[in-house]
């Protein structure tokens, strides 16, 4: 089967940055009878590839393993610190290394274990979710979360469609925080009223425009006054749109800083 | 360069991402437009003659570009020869969209970026770094660019 080794070996030695690297023995391929043979390689671990160079300075990689489909094991091998690369493929071999110390095992077994693909993209799927939530809770919530700012950039209070919070966040059981406005909790719950009976959320807040001053002070929650003019919605949830979105908010703030800057403010 | 070729041809009978018959040609001259059972796993795409269980080949889809040609024709090719061009001829120019938009998210670059991404904004709006949850927060790969090795 061909492999476009070219550009394969060219995105091994290019300047963008290894998830891990470091010098290991490998087990050399040929199965010897009496005893195994090692060979000390410089191994650059990129996303899920794994390639080994001869030297730290070749310009080629010697080899390359495909990191999908596979354990990581401590292995007993005759040799301390080593460790295996496993396929499911039954009768497929293994590839064992030998690092210099417990630590860089310990590192090595770490990073190749989280190494794959598929490992990737269930964390990424799993924040788009609770990305996805927190947009929902915000756009769900009487008033918009803020976070009291103990930094010294004071909100203007008077603003009276804004409502000062709790100062420390409640941790819901899903595992994240979110701020407890009065009685309702945002981060997916709904407003209760004092029936105890649940009740569809409230209508969003009218919108309205806010002095360039306290734009200021709301990046510190996060939101920019144009954010909240035109909530996130649900459709907005993809990577690249949301990217874009919220790559105003920070040409804004960019634009305030620069504004700053020239007059001196520090 | 030697590479475990049992294990991309065993990552090439998994469940595609996408896959669909596409006539397509490699950058030989001639540049012949075959069709081709094309087959997205992860970050490689694979190409089989129609009839056959194993790949004739892979293309590994990092720091490659994706080009929409002219109707119904979109190209990949790699940062360090752009010339060199991979055509692949669809049946629609909706298909032809479709597998743009798939291989321009197919990198684990792509995935890393996202991940770093949705991991701020995350932090932004609640305060709390989604990855503890997981043990993962002080992993090299999800740290922004300026933070890695």
């Amino acid at each position: 089967m061909k492999l476009n080794e070219r550009s394969v070996a060219h995105y091994a030695t290019c300047d963008s940055p290894a998830d891990h690297t470091g010098f290991l023995r490998k087990q050399l391929e040929r199965h010897h009878h009496h005893g195994t043979s090692y060979q000390r390689c410089w191994f650059v671990l990129k996303g899920n590839l794994l390639f080994y160079f001869e030297e730290r300075e070749s310009q080629e990689p010697v080899g390359l393993v495909v990191l999908e489909g596979c354990t990581v094991e401590l292995c007993e091998a005759a040799e301390e610190f080593a460790f295996a690369i496993r396929f499911d493929d039954a009768g497929a071999r293994a590839y064992v290394l030998v690092a210099d110390g417990q630590a860089a095992m310990e590192a090595w077994v770490k990073a190749l274990s989280r190494a794959s693909f598929d490992y990737m993209r269930l964390v990424v799927r799993e924040l788009e979710k609770q990305l996805e939530e927190a947009c929902r809770s915000l756009a769900a919530c009487c008033k918009p979360p803020r976070r009291s700012s103990s930094s010294g950039r004071k909100r203007h209070l008077s603003n009276p469609a804004l409502q000062p919070l709790q100062e420390k966040p409640t941790t819901l059981e899903n595992g994240y925080s979110t701020w407890s406005i009065g009685g309702c909790v945002a981060g997916g719950a709904t407003c209760t009223d004092h029936d105890g009976g649940q009740m569809k959320p409230p209508p969003l807040p009218p919108r309205r425009r806010l002095a360039a001053s306290s734009a200021i002070g709301s990046q510190a929650s996060g939101l920019s006054p144009a954010m909240l003019e035109s909530p996130v919605s649900l459709e907005m949830i993809c990577f690249s749109k949301l990217h874009n979105w919220y790559g105003q908010e920070i040409a804004v703030l960019r634009r305030e800083w620069q504004e700053r800057q020239k007059r001196g403010h520090p | 360069m030697r590479y475990n070729e049992r294990e991309l041809l065993s990552l090439a009978r998994q469940p595609a991402e996408k896959a669909a018959e596409i006539r397509m040609s490699v950058p030989k001259k001639g540049n012949v437009l075959k069709k081709r059972l094309v087959k997205l796993v992860v970050n490689f795409l694979f190409y089989f003659r129609t009839d056959e269980a194993e790949p004739i080949g892979a293309l590994l889809l990092e720091h490659c570009k994706i080009t929409k040609e002219e109707e119904n024709i979109f190209s990949i090719s790699f940062i360090e020869e752009p010339e060199r061009k991979y055509c692949f001829e669809c049946a629609t120019e909706e298909q032809c969209q479709e597998w743009v938009e798939a291989l321009k998210r197919a990198s684990y670059e792509f995935l890393r970026r996202s991940l770093i991404f949705y991991r701020n904004e995350i932090q932004k709006m609640t305060g709390k770094d989604p990855l503890e949850q997981y043990g993962i927060s002080e992993e090299a790969r999800f740290q922004l660019r300026a933070h890695r090795q």
